[in-house]
């Protein structure tokens, strides 16, 4: 059963290649064999097709992080995970997820805009977003329990759960900044409402820092 | 049609008179059925804690109706009022307003032996409301001898103890952590799909998400509601894109 939500399709940058390389890890395996195993261990949460696997086979290949052995007698050809493939692997596993360049919140450049653009109703633009996160975030929680109830009943699905709660988590992470949203925006509309967008004079930010560059 | 449990007709609810006074709440129309979960969300002062107060008839509407399993509560007087409160809504607070020198047991009965049902009946129909919230072990215990999740359980069970179907729960988990917070949502969302109308003041996103609706009040009026209906199937059944 595929149960993607949207999001996780568009908004989330998945490394195939890692995962691939990781399931390698364990014993040497066919493209097929990989596609199954990597949909069966995360709950067929990130579909996969075969073109996908079989063209990052090649390029691993290509780099030194796997090797292709060849027919195993019954038609497949096998991969297994070379010595840099295993080191590129624990690499990947100790280095936490950055997004390094968060993409642009239209959200906050909505706002920014209304509040320099007279007759716009921003309370009113806020809670249709709350309004539209909040029916997000119930759906989050049906499936959620859903998904608990089924784990209840050990048919496992651990990703699946992971997935939700990473939803249901960033849906009340964004109610509560539009919140915030509002009552900071009521405390500056009025210092900000007639005042056009000024030029930004931002310095140059340093690169290597953590800090969110715009 | 689902039956109506609460309904508020151009409820209305000020506090003082004149240049001084402040509309709590206003002009507010609002029904849940028998089986709903309905969340109310909104700012401090927006009129979530007088919603409850007045549909729970703790207190009484400046103007308009609220109705109680379609008894008009504008209707009764102060007696009549209490034995609607004891037959037909419970009541679940932060802090649990549970009896310290009461067994679970007993706290959970008391609103029945004080409504006249027979000592022996109202225990043991107790014990079946402390069952349904899963801590009918606990029923000798002492509130110093429970967990603050465990003691909100035996709020909840007095709250649906007996044929009451309206639970009116003003932050409920507010004094719990997160963990045992999700596990009295839990207990909640389980009251409602057996049948019970179910009113949740939070001011968690999170736990209003457990909620079939979502209502947000602004100034003493509901501004929006964030409504599904309730079939987790469909959800389940999303295609990928």
């Amino acid at each position: 059963m595929r149960r993607c939500h949207p999001s996780i399709i568009t908004g989330v940058h998945m490394s195939i290649r890692h995962s691939l390389l990781a399931l390698l890890q364990d014993q040497p395996m066919y493209g097929y064999q990989l596609r199954s195993e990597f949909e069966e261990r995360t709950g067929s949460t990130w579909p996969l097709n075969i073109g996908q696997v079989y063209t990052t086979l090649d390029r691993l290949e290509r780099d030194g992080l796997a090797a292709n052995d060849g027919d195993d007698g019954e038609g497949h050809v096998m991969y297994r995970i070379t010595e840099a493939g295993q080191a590129e692997v624990s690499k990947w596993f100790s280095a936490p997820v950055i997004a390094s360049n968060p993409p642009r919140n239209e959200l906050a450049i909505k706002l920014s805009l209304a509040l320099t653009l007279d007759g716009l109703d921003i309370e009113a633009i806020l809670q249709a977003q709350r309004t539209a996160s909040m029916l997000n975030l119930q759906s989050y929680t049906r499936q959620r329990r859903a998904a608990a109830k089924a784990e209840a009943e050990q048919d496992h699905d651990v990703a699946w759960i992971l997935v939700l709660d990473s939803l249901i988590f960033t849906a009340e992470a964004e109610i509560r900044w539009l919140d915030h949203c509002e009552g900071w925006l009521k405390k500056h509309q009025s210092s900000t409402a007639r005042r056009k967008a000024a030029p930004t004079t931002a310095g140059s930010q340093d690169k290597n820092s953590q800090e969110v560059s715009r | 049609m689902s039956e109506q449990v609460l309904q508020l007709r151009k409820v209305s609810r000020t506090y003082g008179s004149g240049a001084t006074s402040v509309g709590a709440l206003r002009e507010v129309d609002l029904e849940i059925s028998a089986g709903e979960f309905v969340a109310v969300m909104g700012p401090s002062g927006s009129g979530k804690s007088s919603l409850l107060t007045l549909a729970g008839g703790l207190d009484r509407a400046s103007s308009g109706e609220i109705f109680v399993e379609n008894t008009p509560l504008g209707s009764l007087n102060i007696n009549e009022l209490a034995r609607l409160r004891r037959r037909a809504i419970g009541y679940v607070f932060q802090d649990f307003n549970l009896v310290p020198s009461l067994t679970a047991l007993e706290n959970v009965s008391l609103p029945l032996e004080l409504d006249g049902v027979p000592p022996r009946k109202a225990r043991r129909q107790a014990k079946d409301a402390l069952r349904t919230v899963g801590i009918e072990k606990l029923s000798e215990r002492f509130m110093d001898q429970l967990s603050g999740g465990q003691q909100q359980r035996v709020a909840i069970a007095r709250a649906i103890v007996g044929q009451r179907r309206l639970i009116l729960a003003d932050e409920p988990t507010g004094a719990l952590d997160s963990a045992t917070g999700d596990g009295i949502l839990e207990v909640l969302r389980h009251r409602a799909d057996a049948g019970c109308a179910v009113v949740l003041v939070t001011h968690e996103a999170r736990h209003a998400g457990w909620a079939d609706r979502v209502l947000f009040l602004k100034d003493g009026r509901i501004v929006d509601e964030a409504s599904q209906s309730y079939d987790p199937s469909i959800l389940l059944n999303q295609s990928a894109v």
